[in-house]
C-alpha cells in the first residue's frame, strides 16, 4: 500500500502526473482510437476459425435435390399472397400439413404508438403460421427454429418456398435429434416478437396475442431466410440483433466454412473478404466492412428477423440472398444445402476518460465539496430536461397535430429535436433564476460530477453494446476535456453543437450511406435523419431497444451538463 | 433540532412510499445485491404461508428467519410496509440520539482536556467547537434515511431493516449508559445474526469508561463488572432463546438459522466474498476455509479494541464495517448502517488520504453491479468471474474507507499529543505513516 499511504511518493506521482496531464490525454485518446483502428488490420485480428467445441462442418454431409420444387412453391406462395391480400393462412396450413407437420397458428396486434410511416402501418393485425417436425425420439425437449419472413408484394416469395421444400426433406430424414419448428411470421419483426413472447410466456412490450398451441422445447438455435429471387450471386449473413447483440460466433464460423466447402459466396455487410490486407485498399476495405458493423450494432436495432431471438439467449442469424451483378451464380438447389448443417475481439480502450479521473482527482480539492447545492441544481435541471426529452414527444402528439399541419410521425420527430434544441437554452436561464453568477469554485465541482459520470456511463454502455459506447465516447470525451468557462465562448459553443448525439447521429446517417456506396443528396439525408429518429422511438416502444432510453435519459443530460460548464459565467 | 429532523422523516418516508407503489418495487425486491437467503421478503412469505399450514417453517430450507420475526409478521404481514418504514424512521433517530449524546459528551471530556492544559499549542485548530458539531446528529439521520442503500433495502422490504434498528437500539442505550438495555439489545442483536457479538467489546468498554471502571485486568471491579454485563447478556439471550423454543415447539430454527451462517450452505451471488470461493472449493478443505472465513470476522475485535480502548464509540464503528464487509451474506443495507456514522468523523477530513478514489470507486462498483449481472445471467457475454471482480473491487474499496478513518483517527489523537507539526530529532519535518 505504499502508494496510498506514502505522502512523499505520492506527492512526486500527482506533481508528474499535473505537469503531463495534456499530453496524457490527448495520446490516450489517440492510443484508443488507433487501436480501434487497428481492429481492422489483419494480423490483428483471427480470420474466421472453429474453435475446438463447434461442430465441425466437414462432419456433415450436405444433400437438398428438390430445387425446382422449392421454386414452384414459392411461386403459388406469391400468387396466394396476392389473392388474400396479406397472409395466405389457409393455404400455408394445409401445405404445412400435406408436408407432415403439425401446424398451428397465432393471433396477434398492436398499436403503435405512432404511425410508422417507413412501412406504412399503425393499427398491425395479423396472422403467424408455424409448423412443427417432430424429431423420432425425445421430442419435445428442444427445437431448432427456421424462418422466413412474409412481406407484402413480391418479396420472400423465395424464401417461403424454400422453407416449405426444406420442410419436405427433412420429414424423409429419421435421424432428428431437435424438433424443426418452420415459422413464416407476418410483419416482419412485430410478428416474430409476438411469437416469441408467446413462446417464452413474457410479455414485455404490451402486445396483444393468442397463446401458442404447440410448442417443440427449449429453442437452441434460429435462422432467418430472406430469399427475393430465384438464382443469387452471394449470401449476406446478417448478426447484428437488438441492442447490438450477437450471436455466437461459432454460428457465423460454421455457416461461413459450409458457404466456401459447397462454393457458393459469403458476405458479410455486403462485402467479400479479401486477402490482399497489406494494401492502402485492402485496409480501408476491411476498415469500411467493419465501420458497417460498428454503424448497424450502435443502432441498436435488429437487422434481421433473428435479432429478437437473442435476448431469449437463442444464438440466431439471418440468411439473405443477394443477386448482384456477378458471373457466377448459384441456384436454390445450392442454398438449400447450405442450409442443412462471425466478429471481432473487442477491446476497450478506456484510457481516455481515466486520464481526466486523474486530472480531476489532482485539480479537485481535497476537501469535500462543500456547494452542494450548487452543483445539484445544474444536474437536476439536465436530467428534468432529459425525461421531458423522453416522454414528451408521444405525449403531445395529439397536441401537436391540432396545432400544426403535421403528420403524427413528424409531429413526434419535430417535439423531439424541439426539445433537445430548447435544453439549449438552459444554462442562462437558469442562472438568472438563480443568484446570480456560478463560482469558480462551483465549476470545478460540476465539471468533476460531469467527468465521473460520463467515464461510469461510458463504462456500463460499452460492456452491453460496445460500438454504441466506442461512438459516444469518440464524439463526447474531447468535449468533456477541454470545456471550461474560459475557452472562446462562440467557437466552443458550436463545437459543442456538433459533437452533441443528435449531430453525431445526423453524421452517422450520411456516413453510413457513404459506406453502402448510396450516398445520398442532404434534402434525402435530412429525411433518412427524421425517419432514423422516428424508428429508434418506435423500436423501444415495440421490442424495448435500449438506446433511445439511454441518449434521452442519461447521455443528453450528462452533455447538458458540459454545456452547463461552458456557459457558467 | 426537532423540526429538520421531522421534515427530514417525512421526506424520506413519502419518498419510500412513492417507490412502493411504482412498478420498480418487484425489481428491487429481487436484485441479489439488496437481498440475501437471510432476509429476502419472498422467504418470509413462504415461511408464513408453511407456518399457516401447520408445517414447520424450517423444513425445505427456504426460511432462515428467527421464530420472533417469524410470529412478528404473523401478526403485521399486512402493514409490512409501514413496518420496515418504521424500522428505518426508529434506526434514524435512534442514531440521531445517541450521537447527540455522544457529541455532547466529546465537547466536555475536550473542554476538561484544554483547563488541565493537556494540549500542545500548536494544534488548537484540532478543537472543535460547538458550532460545527451542532449539525452533525441531523446529518446522521440524513446519510442514514437519504442514503440510496437503505432506500433500495426497505423498498425491497428486506429484513436487514429490522436487525439495523435493533443495533441503533443497542448503540443509544450503551451510550446513554443504560446496562441492562444495552445487554438486553445486544442479545437481540446476536440472536438475529451471530455477527454483533463483536460489539460486546466496545460496549463494554464504553459502559466501564462511563462508570469510571478502569481497563485493568488486575483490579477486581473490572471484572465484577464484566460478569455482570455477561449474566445480563447470557441470561436475555437464554430467555430469547427459550422463548423462541416455546413459540414454535422445536429446536428446528438453530440449524436452520445459525448453522446456515456459519456454515455458509447456500452460494447465491452477492456482495460478499465468501459465495465465488466456496464455489470452486474442493469439498476436502471446505471445512478449513469455512472456519478461516468465520474467524476472519470476529478476529479484529481484539487487535482493534486494544488499540482504540480510550475511544470506544470509534471502535463500534469499526467494528460494524468489519461486520458488514466480512459476513457470510452482506447486503447494501448493512453498508447504509456504518456509512451512517460517517458525519461523526467530518472533523477528520483534513487526514483523508483517499477519499476521493474510494468514492469515485464505490460509485463505480455500484453501477457496474447490474450491468456485469445482465451481461452474466441475460446476455451471456460475461461469467462469474466478472462479477466477482466487481464484489471484491466494491470491498477493497469499503476497506480502504475504513482503514483511511482508523489513519486518520488516531493520526489526530497523535497530533492531540504531541502537537501538530512534528520535528524528527534533528529538526526536519516529518510526517506520520500507517504501517
Amino acid at each position: 500500500m505504499g502508494l496510498l499511504s506514502d505522502p512523499n511518493r505520492r506527492r512526486a506521482l500527482i506533481s508528474l502526473l499535473t505537469r503531463l496531464n495534456s499530453p496524457i490525454c490527448v495520446v490516450c485518446y489517440m492510443a484508443g482510437v488507433a487501436w480501434f483502428m487497428g481492429l481492422a488490420f489483419e494480423p490483428f485480428t483471427l480470420r474466421t476459425y472453429m474453435s475446438e467445441n463447434a461442430m465441425g462442418s466437414t462432419m456433415v454431409e450436405e444433400r437438398f435435390p428438390a430445387g425446382e420444387r422449392a421454386l414452384t412453391t414459392g411461386r403459388e406462395f406469391s400468387a396466394h399472397k396476392k389473392k388474400a391480400g396479406g397472409m395466405p393462412v389457409d393455404w400455408l396450413v394445409k401445405t404445412m400439413q400435406a408436408r407432415g407437420l403439425e401446424v398451428f397458428t397465432q393471433r396477434f396486434s398492436r398499436k403503435l404508438p405512432f404511425p410508422d410511416e417507413n412501412k406504412e402501418r399503425y393499427m398491425v393485425k395479423g396472422t403467424n403460421v408455424y409448423g412443427i417436425l417432430r424429431a423420432p425420439r425425445a421430442p419435445r425437449t428442444e427445437a431448432l427454429v427456421l424462418s422466413a419472413p412474409c412481406t407484402p408484394g413480391d418479396s420472400n416469395n423465395q424464401a417461403v418456398g424454400l422453407l416449405l421444400g426444406l420442410a419436405q426433406y427433412f420429414r424423409n430424414q429419421i435421424y432428428w435429434a431437435k424438433d424443426i419448428i418452420f415459422l413464416v411470421n407476418e410483419h416482419d419483426l412485430i410478428g416474430m416478437q409476438a411469437w416469441l413472447e408467446g413462446y417464452h410466456h413474457t410479455n414485455t412490450t404490451g402486445m396483444d396475442w393468442s397463446p401458442l398451441q404447440g410448442r417443440g422445447g427449449s429453442i437452441q438455435a434460429a435462422l432467418s431466410l430472406e430469399l427475393s429471387s430465384d438464382v443469387i450471386t452471394s449470401m449476406d449473413l446478417v448478426l447484428e440483433g437488438l441492442n447490438g447483440q450477437l450471436p455466437n460466433l461459432d454460428l457465423a464460423n460454421l455457416f461461413y466454412a459450409f458457404c466456401q466447402k459447397i462454393g457458393v459466396l459469403c458476405t458479410i455487410q455486403g462485402k467479400l473478404q479479401r486477402n490482399d490486407w497489406d494494401s492502402v485498399s485492402g485496409y480501408s476495405h476491411s476498415v469500411q466492412t467493419m465501420m458497417l458493423m460498428v454503424m448497424k450494432q450502435a443502432s441498436g436495432r435488429p437487422w434481421g428477423d433473428h435479432g429478437l431471438f437473442l435476448r431469449y439467449h437463442i444464438e440466431a442469424a439471418s440468411i439473405k440472398g443477394i443477386n448482384s451483378f456477378r458471373q457466377y451464380k448459384t441456384d436454390v438447389t445450392t442454398i438449400g444445402r447450405s442450409e442443412s448443417p462471425t466478429p471481432v475481439l473487442l477491446l476497450l480502450p478506456h484510457a481516455v476518460t481515466l486520464s481526466l479521473c486523474l486530472h480531476w482527482v489532482l485539480h479537485a480539492s481535497l476537501r469535500p465539496p462543500r456547494r452542494v447545492l450548487s452543483v445539484l441544481t445544474p444536474l437536476v435541471i439536465s436530467h428534468l430536461t432529459g425525461v421531458a426529452l423522453y416522454t414528451l414527444p408521444i405525449q403531445f402528439q395529439e397536441m401537436a397535430v391540432e396545432q400544426f399541419p403535421v403528420s403524427e410521425t413528424e409531429a413526434v420527430v419535430l417535439t423531439a429535436i424541439g426539445v433537445y434544441t430548447a435544453g439549449l437554452a438552459l444554462p442562462h436561464n437558469t442562472h438568472r433564476l438563480l443568484s446570480g453568477e456560478g463560482t469558480e469554485q462551483g465549476w470545478r465541482v460540476l465539471k468533476l460530477v460531469a467527468v465521473l459520470y460520463l467515464a461510469v456511463l461510458l463504462g456500463c454502455t460499452a460492456l452491453i453494446n460496445f460500438s454504441l459506447g466506442f461512438i459516444l465516447a469518440l464524439t463526447l470525451v474531447p468535449v468533456a476535456a477541454f470545456v471550461t468557462p474560459h475557452v472562446p465562448k462562440v467557437l466552443s459553443a458550436f463545437i459543442l453543437v456538433i459533437l452533441s448525439p443528435a449531430c453525431t447521429l445526423l453524421f452517422s446517417v450520411f456516413f453510413f450511406q457513404e459506406l453502402q456506396e448510396l450516398p445520398v443528396s442532404f434534402q434525402e439525408g435530412w429525411l433518412l435523419y427524421l425517419s432514423v429518429i422516428s424508428q429508434g422511438i418506435l423500436d423501444h416502444f415495440l421490442y424495448g431497444s435500449l438506446v433511445y432510453p439511454l441518449i434521452a435519459l442519461l447521455v443528453y443530460p450528462c452533455w447538458l451538463l458540459f454545456w452547463n460548464i461552458l456557459f457558467w459565467k | 433540532m426537532a423540526a429538520p429532523l421531522t421534515l427530514l422523516v417525512i421526506l424520506s418516508v413519502t419518498i419510500r412510499a412513492v417507490l412502493y407503489r411504482s412498478s420498480l418495487a418487484e425489481v428491487i425486491s429481487e436484485r441479489v445485491e439488496v437481498v440475501s437467503p437471510l432476509t429476502a421478503w419472498k422467504r418470509v412469505v413462504e415461511g408464513l404461508a408453511l407456518l399457516d399450514l401447520g408445517v414447520s417453517p424450517y423444513s425445505g430450507d427456504v426460511f432462515h428467519e428467527t421464530p420472533l420475526i417469524i410470529y412478528l409478521f404473523h401478526f403485521v404481514v399486512d402493514y409490512a410496509e409501514i413496518t420496515f418504514m418504521l424500522a428505518d424512521v426508529i434506526t434514524a433517530v435512534a442514531l440521531y440520539m445517541a450521537v447527540m449524546d455522544y457529541n455532547k459528551q466529546v465537547f466536555r471530556k475536550q473542554k476538561y482536556a484544554l483547563e488541565a492544559d493537556r494540549y500542545p499549542l500548536d494544534c488548537l485548530e484540532l478543537i472543535r467547537s460547538p458550532k460545527e458539531m451542532y449539525y452533525i446528529p441531523l446529518k446522521v439521520a440524513m446519510f442514514y434515511l437519504l442514503n440510496p442503500f437503505t432506500i433500495l433495502s426497505c423498498v425491497a422490504k428486506s429484513t436487514c431493516g429490522l436487525n439495523n434498528a435493533v443495533i441503533a437500539l443497542f448503540i443509544l442505550t450503551t451510550i446513554k449508559g443504560n446496562v441492562l438495555l444495552s445487554a438486553i439489545f445486544l442479545s437481540l442483536a446476536t440472536y438475529q445474526s451471530i455477527y454483533p457479538l463483536t460489539l460486546c467489546a466496545p460496549a463494554l468498554l464504553y459502559l466501564m469508561q462511563r462508570q469510571f471502571i478502569p481497563v485493568n485486568f488486575r483490579r477486581v471491579s473490572f471484572w465484577w463488572f464484566i460478569a455482570q454485563y455477561a449474566f445480563m447478556y447470557l441470561g436475555s439471550l437464554f430467555v430469547i432463546v427459550g422463548l423462541s423454543f416455546f413459540l414454535l415447539g422445536s429446536w428446528d430454527y438453530v440449524p436452520s438459522v445459525y448453522g446456515f451462517i456459519l456454515s455458509v450452505p447456500d452460494l447465491t451471488p452477492n456482495i460478499g466474498l465468501f459465495w465465488y470461493f466456496f464455489a470452486e472449493m474442493f469439498e476436502h478443505f471446505r471445512l478449513f476455509f469455512l472456519c478461516v472465513f468465520q474467524i476472519n470476522v470476529f478476529f479484529y475485535t481484539i487487535p482493534l479494541s486494544i488499540k482504540l480502548k480510550e475511544h470506544p464509540v470509534f471502535l463500534i464503528f469499526m467494528q460494524l464495517a468489519v461486520i458488514s464487509i466480512f459476513k457470510s451474506y452482506p447486503t447494501v443495507g448493512d453498508i447504509a448502517l456504518y456509512m451512517a456514522f460517517l458525519p461523526v468523523w467530518s472533523h477528520l477530513h483534513r487526514f483523508l488520504r483517499n477519499i476521493f478514489l474510494v468514492s469515485c470507486v464505490l460509485l463505480a462498483c455500484s453501477a457496474l453491479f447490474p450491468v456485469l449481472w445482465h451481461l452474466w445471467i441475460y446476455a451471456g457475454s460475461a461469467n462469474s468471474n466478472f462479477y466477482y471482480a466487481i464484489t471484491l473491487l466494491f470491498n477493497v474499496a469499503q476497506i480502504l474507507l475504513v482503514s483511511d478513518y482508523f489513519y486518520a483517527f488516531l493520526r489526530r489523537e497523535h497530533h492531540l499529543s504531541y502537537g501538530l507539526y512534528l520535528k524528527r530529532k534533528d529538526g526536519s519535518e516529518a510526517t506520520l505513516v500507517l504501517k
